[in-house]
């Protein structure tokens, strides 16, 4: 059996498509790339997701904690201290189990506790939280004088923020944005070692990793693998935000656009 | 209802409470050692040793840690055992690895397949310690290395021009300064290694995840006084006010602690408490 028909068979096994029984004997190197790649459609799939979702909710929670209102600004805050206070893979956890709970009252959580909607959900509030809280950092140091200018400038209100307040805001937090991204797609490798069942075996790439280690008790050939997807995934995302970097800061002259530094402080 | 929670499958569950807590105090100043031999090694002379130092750095923050968690456990387990197959049975004459098997003689079996089951548990414990002190030495050396670059460079250039050796140096300037530096990093750092502990349960350790499962599942009354549906949820929830809670003691302990080390420093935070008792 050549390498393509392992494509063919085990390619998109994930989710679902393809041989139904996994590789059981004989192991060869191609059929654990394959597998392990296979998973990381789902690493993409919760990370990418995820992150979209997030971002808008973080601005919302990094508003609301700067919000003059006192009832919002401490609801923000609250959200943000329990999703970054406590480990995600609790998290995950107690969600599977609430919603197990609640499914028995109300059918409509039935979606909820399978993994691709439940850990979904788990994963947009908890990235809400971190990168809410590094847009508030953000907004904090926005300069007072662009404010200021903008209000000179007869700027108010919805205007203010969509052109000056939020573009600043954005610039400032973008390196340390990057990090949390990168850091959220390694948290998806925790999904299917919580609650969250993996239906038929269709797991992310960490489950095939340590299915292949389990059973051929050598584990220094399928967590490799899974280490330089994700460092090739983390390379991706390095040059997407930089990418993203560069427009943001494109009005700058060339000496003062800040050049993306990754000193990657520790978030998770 | 006190009945139920002090059964002793409960105080099971509360002294893994303490297992957590152990885990935490060993792996701290471990992996405080291993951050201080990475960035060492990541700023030495010699390339070969500063290459395998930031490779260190690099590859273990490049990686989800659950992966390295599940990684070492195997792997250095399958290490000690091969050292000790080449000390114990230098005659053995089959391969170790038959196919999908990893077998070594039974002297070298670790811990001794006669051994009482508490060694195997303290056996378990260990090799989770030694990981996280892996993991996280290389995130506590990429701290210490930013740190060590921190410390301004004229106190080197003039402990040189008092004809300090390198080693002087590093151990008379560079080492007593770069702490203020590395302390905000290290706070991080702390946190983000108590929010890791529940990865213990991976590792195979009888952790508090592995008793609020078993605690919280449905009991029929065959097996137990105290019959009850699934509670999973409420045990959950109550590891998660844990957590929070140890969180926030965590938090106020390093405010107390950066208050009192800014104290008459030269920086923003030092001038802003030199003003306010002014």
């Amino acid at each position: 059996m050549s390498c393509w028909d392992t494509i063919a068979d085990y390619g998109l096994r994930s989710l679902g498509y393809g041989e139904r029984l996994l590789p059981r004997s004989d192991f060869t190197l191609c059929q654990q790339v394959v597998l392990i790649g296979s998973g990381m459609l789902w690493n993409i799939y919760f990370g990418t997701l995820a992150l979209i979702a997030g971002f808008v909710m973080a601005t919302a929670v990094a508003m609301g904690k700067a919000a003059r209102n006192p009832v919002i600004a401490k609801i923000s805050a609250w959200f943000i201290f329990i999703f970054r206070g406590s480990p995600l893979f609790i998290q995950f956890f107690f969600a599977y189990f609430l919603f197990l709970s609640l499914k028995n009252a109300v059918p409509f959580f039935t979606v909820l506790t399978s993994a691709w909607a439940g850990a979904l959900v788990v994963l947009f509030l908890n990235t809400a939280a971190y990168s809410g809280e590094i847009f508030y950092g953000a907004l904090q140091s926005v300069p007072k004088g662009e404010a200021e200018a903008a209000d000179a400038y007869g700027f108010g209100g919805w205007k203010k923020f969509r052109k000056i307040t939020w573009p600043t805001m954005l610039r400032l937090a973008w390196p340390a944005y990057t990090n949390e991204a990168i850091f959220l797609f390694h948290a998806t490798t925790l999904v299917f070692f919580s609650g969250f069942p993996a239906q038929s075996q269709r797991g992310d790439a960490l489950y095939y990793a340590n299915y292949f280690a389990d059973k051929t008790f050598n584990p220094f050939v399928p967590y490799p693998v899974l280490a330089g997807y994700f460092i090739l995934l983390t390379l991706v995302i390095i040059g997407l935000f930089g990418l993203i970097n560069r427009r943001l800061n494109r009005h700058l002259p060339q000496e003062r656009r800040s050049r993306m530094q990754m000193r990657m402080p520790v978030l998770r | 209802m006190a009945c139920y929670l002090s059964t002793p499958k409960h105080m099971a569950f509360y002294w893994s409470f303490g297992t957590v807590l152990v885990l935490l105090a060993i792996t701290a100043p471990l992996a405080l050692v291993f951050g201080f031999g990475g960035a060492t090694a990541a700023r030495a002379q010699l390339a070969p040793v500063r290459w395998f130092g930031k490779a260190y750095i690099a590859v273990v923050r490049g990686v989800p840690d659950i992966a390295f968690f599940l990684f070492f456990v195997i792997a250095l387990d399958q290490g000690f055992e091969y050292l000790r197959h080449q000390v114990f049975c230098p005659d053995w004459d089959q391969p170790i690895r038959q196919g999908n098997d990893f077998l070594v003689c039974p002297a070298a079996k670790l811990p001794l397949s006669t051994s009482p089951q508490v060694w195997h548990e303290i056996y378990g414990f260990f090799l989770a310690v030694l990981t996280f002190a892996i993991v996280f030495g290389a995130f506590a050396a990429n701290v210490l290395f930013g740190a060590m670059r921190a410390v301004p460079q004229p106190q080197l250039e003039t402990a040189a021009a008092y004809g300090m050796t390198p080693r002087q140096t590093f151990w008379r300037i560079l080492v007593p300064q770069m702490w203020v530096y590395a302390l905000p990093g290290l706070g991080n750092l702390w946190m983000v290694l108590i929010k890791a502990t529940p990865l213990l349960f991976l590792l195979g350790v009888e952790d508090i995840v592995y008793w609020a499962r078993e605690l919280g599942g449905t009991k029929t009354a065959r097996f137990t006084d105290y019959p009850h549906g699934d509670w999973r949820m409420w045990y959950f929830g109550a590891l998660l006010l844990f957590y929070l809670a140890f969180t926030k003691l965590s938090e106020m302990v390093f405010d107390r602690v950066m208050l009192r080390l800014t104290r008459g420093q030269a920086t923003l935070a030092g001038e802003a408490q030199r003003k306010a008792a002014a």
